[in-house]
């Protein structure tokens, strides 16, 4: 696969590291109610669509960034990539 | 044989060996052209009844002809003759039999035949379960099969390769180079591949005329013009075997193959191929037709006995019959006749048609019901009951359009009823593989040229390319017709329909009886197009027998999808120069040169080499020299490289808030100078790493992290840096590899430092504490950092230097260390002294224990979130009886201890439900004089004194235990602080 970083133009998958689910971005507030339920869900409940995916994925053979890739995970095409910080508080 | 007056007999004259036997073929030759040319019909046995074979067909398609090549560890199994390029000194032989190939005892499983038909190993072989393994399974295994492996390493080299291209034409046949000249008229960079080791493709099969002329002159015009351009690449020799997302594409080049020579050079080439778009002019394959006894030797496909005849002049025997559903059949016997065979019979099983021959003696509307020969054909039968003597039977089933590579990434194949035959049906994805020519279902060759012309032009358009001009080229014409009578057995048990699999009509019927009647099913429980060959020449005839048996159509039973590999790849040309030591990277540390002259052991952590022990003159045992090692160490000093620690460096205006959130203890008021041991969790709440850091500024602090977990830990700092906490000023860069970084440890490592450090720098107890740290320079004047920090529990310090210094350094601190009796420690002394010590590592930290079980919980801030601070609340991390980690030593001091036995107390059975805990980590105490040991045992804390039972049953060894603290010397700190 080649992924379209949007600092660094079509990349190679083999730089990078996967890490699934963008929602990790998401991390809840320690100080929320239920906050231990809502941490378990946080780190164990992981959407694994056949389709559209927002998902993770880092250049670690490269510069290092956090990309949010959204991709189809039944036909592996990439519709958009950006990077983790700018994306922070626009998805959810 | 050889038709004397083909221009092949001309070339250089090449002698080759097959199974032991030394026979002549020319420079041009495949291994299967020169067998049938020196008329050698039995090249193999097949893979389940042993039955003899012959040569089927003239390419990659081949299931059959699979020979092993070469000797000793060169020694290559299953390679298919109809691929393999002639070379003087060729040795090659026949596989998968017992005895000779052409007596061959395996071959009772003929006669067994209607026994051990599809499922047979399934039904049969279920019981007693334990027979499988042992008994059933090996003896199958040799049974069946294929070639064996040489069971040596493979001495050749293979290379990897990486290529960019615009335009990937796979195929240089008519369609192919066509596509490449209209292509490199707009300027792009064209890649164009070819499996054979000449362009052309089926031309040079053919006895096609284009411009008034043989098709050779035209190839040979259109590879000069495309040679002679900058931006095209041809690769011969290579095969594109499989395509990945995105227009990737892997291909092998066959590169000294042909050489008789083993050189230096890489015998093939994995190739990566980047491209816009792929162009497929990979042609067709053809098909057999389904009746009695359609494996014997000398029956072959009508393309490829052609193919033999035109371009290799190679041929068996003078009576040769052809029997086909289609018109491509009388192309073979035209051409056959015109090289002054005689042909015997063409049967078409086409009633309607007239005889496209006047000359040839035609049955019509007729089936072949048996064959005679068992070593080689010698007679036909047909359905009209008359027996017609041949010693060759070319057999045409039509045309199948070669799409395996648009399969590849699920791309499902449409029917195409007028030429039946299936066509790309696209592969689902915005970067289309564009069929043409005969791949593209376009079969005569005047339709081939206007047909690529008008696809390559309509695609150069719409990607709004300049437009070169249409090609135009006159040639023969063709006509092809096909009909799909390609099942018309009568004797289902005899009639093959998959020779790689020894799949007959039978089995198909068997699948169908017995419910398997889906496409993937009958894949599935038959292996029909499960061998090595995919079922390139097969599938059709399998989909054909089904939808005959379900009383519909092709498009209705459907079609499985091929797979990659389009054709089997040695595995070492995936490793390619990844093998052995060149498996992985190997890291050597700055110290390496220093610690080797010192005789060092060295042991693989991760990618590092570190020293393990340094052996002196007289030991033996690697014991003696590790207990010298600690005993040298704890009574004066002993230097151990820790470079491999991570390193990483944390600047920025928030890094104390960074810090605060990654580790579960708070950084923010750690002063300058000083350094801090902290511990990371997972978010799950389970111990993750820790380390120690140190602040050398208000905005700068250097991480070290565990050596296994270095690239990690970076991996998830920056997490935590760009997805949780974006809006904070944090910079992070690992300088592992920038620093040596050196452990001086034991009583007298302060006054050695003491030679080192330049003044004013006082590193005196008052002035340099426990904990403190500071940048300074050493010699006179290089740059350094000092950290007091002990792992061994001794007065003990790390410097680190810029890595350029380490070796230097290294050896300075020894010879400087001379009169303390220094002594270079390894990573064994470094675990016992740490073990001594109290000190949790990596068996202690290993993704399974909490900050509970390590005695650490008070280390948890509840003033600040930090990663795995709420989940490591959860009740079963907490509560009284959970293990904590304690200290072991045995009761009898003689008795070793064993890493991994599991805590159980007295009177009870060692079972699951009555562990209590484990040992982590055991060494020899050599300060102690005993063994000892780490490890978790349930309310730890509250039991030292408590004996209980190590259990090791792997080694059926148990050993009674005391629980005592872990720290098993100088419990106080009282050296550490001195």
């Amino acid at each position: 696969m080649l992924i379209d970083h949007p600092l660094l133009g079509l990349r190679d998958s083999s730089e990078f590291i996967y890490r699934g689910d963008a929602k990790l971005l998401y991390r809840p507030n320690w100080k929320s109610k239920n906050s231990k339920t809502k941490f378990i869900d946080y780190g164990y409940l992981r959407k694994n669509p056949a389709g559209v995916h927002k998902e993770l994925w880092y250049h670690e053979q490269g510069d290092r960034s956090w990309l949010v890739v959204t991709r189809n995970t039944v036909t592996h095409e990439i519709l958009k990539v950006e990077l983790a910080r700018d994306t922070k508080g626009k998805l959810k | 044989m050889r038709n004397s007056s083909h221009p092949i007999t001309n070339k250089q004259k090449l002698s080759f060996t097959f199974n032991g036997k030394k026979y002549f073929g020319y420079k041009g030759d495949t291994l299967a052209s020169a067998l049938i040319a020196n008329n050698v019909k039995i090249v193999g046995r097949s893979f389940k009844y042993h039955r003899p074979r012959g040569i089927f067909s003239a390419g990659s398609e081949e299931p059959n002809a699979l020979v092993e090549l070469g000797d000793g560890p060169y020694k290559e199994p299953n390679t298919r003759a109809t691929n393999i390029e002639l070379f003087d000194g060729l040795e090659s032989s026949s596989q998968n039999f017992l005895g000779s190939v052409n007596f061959d005892f395996m071959a009772i499983n003929d006669l067994l035949k209607n026994f051990i038909g599809a499922g047979f190993y399934y039904k049969t072989f279920m019981w007693p379960r334990r027979f499988w393994e042992k008994l059933y399974e090996p003896i199958i295994r040799r049974a069946a099969g294929l070639g064996k492996l040489s069971l040596q390493a493979d001495p050749s080299q293979y290379d990897k390769g990486y290529l960019h291209c615009d335009f990937l034409i796979i195929g240089s046949g008519i369609s192919g180079l066509m596509s490449a000249l209209l292509l490199a008229e707009t300027g792009g960079e064209v890649l164009i591949v070819e499996e054979d080791f000449i362009l052309g493709g089926r031309l040079n099969a053919e006895t096609s005329v284009i411009n008034g002329n043989q098709s050779s002159v035209w190839i040979g015009q259109a590879v000069k013009k495309l040679k002679s351009l900058k931006n095209v690449r041809i690769l011969k020799r290579t095969t594109v075997f499989a395509a990945f997302d995105h227009g990737i594409f892997a291909a092998i080049e066959k590169k000294t193959d042909h050489i008789v020579e083993k050189s230096s050079k890489p015998r093939q080439i994995n190739w990566k191929i980047y491209t816009k778009l792929c162009i497929l002019a990979s042609g067709a394959i053809e098909r057999s037709i389904v009746f009695p006894q359609n494996d014997r030797p000398g029956i072959m496909l009508a393309g490829s006995v052609r193919t033999y005849a035109n371009r290799f002049g190679a041929y068996y025997g003078q009576k040769i019959a052809i029997y086909t559903n289609n018109d491509d059949g009388w192309r073979t016997a035209d051409d056959l006749k015109n090289m002054g065979l005689e042909i015997n019979a063409v049967i078409d099983t086409r009633k309607e048609i007239e005889a496209l021959s006047s000359s040839i003696p035609s049955y019509l509307g007729q089936t072949i019901t048996k064959t005679y020969g068992r070593k080689g054909i010698k007679a036909i039968k047909l359905s009209s009951g008359s027996k017609l003597n041949v010693d060759c039977l070319a057999v045409s089933g039509g045309w199948s359009s070669n799409i395996h590579l648009t399969c590849h990434k699920r791309g499902k194949p449409v029917w195409d009823d007028n030429f039946k035959n299936f066509l790309s049906g696209g592969n689902g994805q915005k970067d289309k593989i564009i069929p043409v020519g005969a791949a593209r279902g376009v079969f005569e060759i005047q339709n081939i040229i206007s047909d690529t012309n008008r696809v390559i032009l309509s695609l150069i358009k719409k990607i709004c390319l300049s437009m070169p001009n249409r090609i135009t080229l006159s040639c023969s014409k063709e006509q092809y017709r096909c009909a799909l009578d390609l099942v018309s057995s009568s004797d289902p048990s005899n009639s093959f329909i998959d020779l790689q699999n020894d799949v007959t009509q039978k089995d198909i019927e068997l699948s169908f009886k017995e419910g398997f009647k889906s496409v993937e099913h009958l894949k599935r429980y038959s292996t029909l197009g499960m061998a090595t060959d995919q079922g390139k020449t097969s599938n059709i005839l399998g989909l054909a027998s089904m939808a005959k048996l379900k009383g519909t159509n092709i498009s209705e039973v459907g079609t499985t999808i091929f797979r990659p590999p389009y054709v089997p790849v040695a595995i070492s040309a995936f490793a390619g120069r990844s093998r052995g030591k060149d498996f992985r990277p190997t890291r050597l540390t700055p110290s390496h040169n220093a610690a080797s002259k010192r005789n060092a052991v060295f042991v693989e952590t991760g990618n590092w080499l570190r020293a393990q022990w340094f052996p002196e003159k007289g030991e033996k045992f690697w014991r003696q020299s590790v207990d010298r090692e600690v005993i040298q160490t704890r009574n004066s000093v002993g230097i151990c490289d820790v470079t491999t620690l991570g390193k990483i460096d944390i600047q920025g205006k928030d890094c104390s808030e960074f810090l605060n959130f990654v580790y579960t203890n708070a950084f923010a008021k750690l002063p300058i100078n000083r350094v801090r041991y902290g511990l990371m969790l997972r978010e799950d709440g389970v111990a993750y790493d820790d380390g120690t850091t140190a602040r050398l500024g208000e905005n700068h602090f250097i991480m070290t992290t565990t050596t296994a977990n270095a690239p990690l830990v970076l991996r998830n700092l920056e997490f935590v840096r760009q997805c949780l906490l974006p809006n904070l000023d944090v910079h992070l860069i690992s300088t592992t590899d920038s620093w040596a970084q050196y452990s001086v440890a034991g009583p007298n490592s302060r006054r050695l430092l003491q030679k080192f450090v330049d003044k004013p720098t006082d590193i005196t107890n008052e002035n340099f504490p426990f904990m403190a740290c500071r940048e300074l320079t050493i010699c006179g004047g290089i740059m350094a950092r000092l950290f007091r920090i002990s792992f061994s529990g001794e007065l003990a310090y790390e410097i680190a230097v810029p890595t350029q210094y380490g070796n230097a350094l290294f050896d300075a601190l020894l010879s400087e260390g001379q009169e303390f009796n220094a002594v270079p420690y390894g990573t064994e002394a470094l675990g016992v002294m740490r073990i001594e010590k109290g000190h949790p590592a990596g068996n202690e930290i290993n993704g399974q224990t909490t900050a509970q079980n390590l005695g650490l919980s008070r280390m948890i801030s509840k003033k600040a979130d930090s990663i795995g601070n709420i989940l490591s609340e959860r009740e079963s991390f907490n509560g009284p009886n959970i293990a904590t980690l304690s200290g072991f030593k045995p009761v009898q001091h003689s008795q070793k201890l064993e890493a991994g036995s599991h805590l159980i107390s007295e009177g009870k059975k060692p079972t699951m439900e009555n562990d209590e805990g484990w040992l982590s980590s055991v060494a020899f105490s050599p300060t102690l004089g005993h063994y000892i040991g780490l490890g978790f045992i349930e309310r730890g804390g509250d039991r030292i004194g408590e004996r209980v039972f190590a259990v090791n049953l792997l080694q059926n060894k148990i050993t009674e235990v005391e629980i005592v603290s872990p720290h098993f010397i100088d419990p106080e700190g009282i050296k550490q602080r001195g």
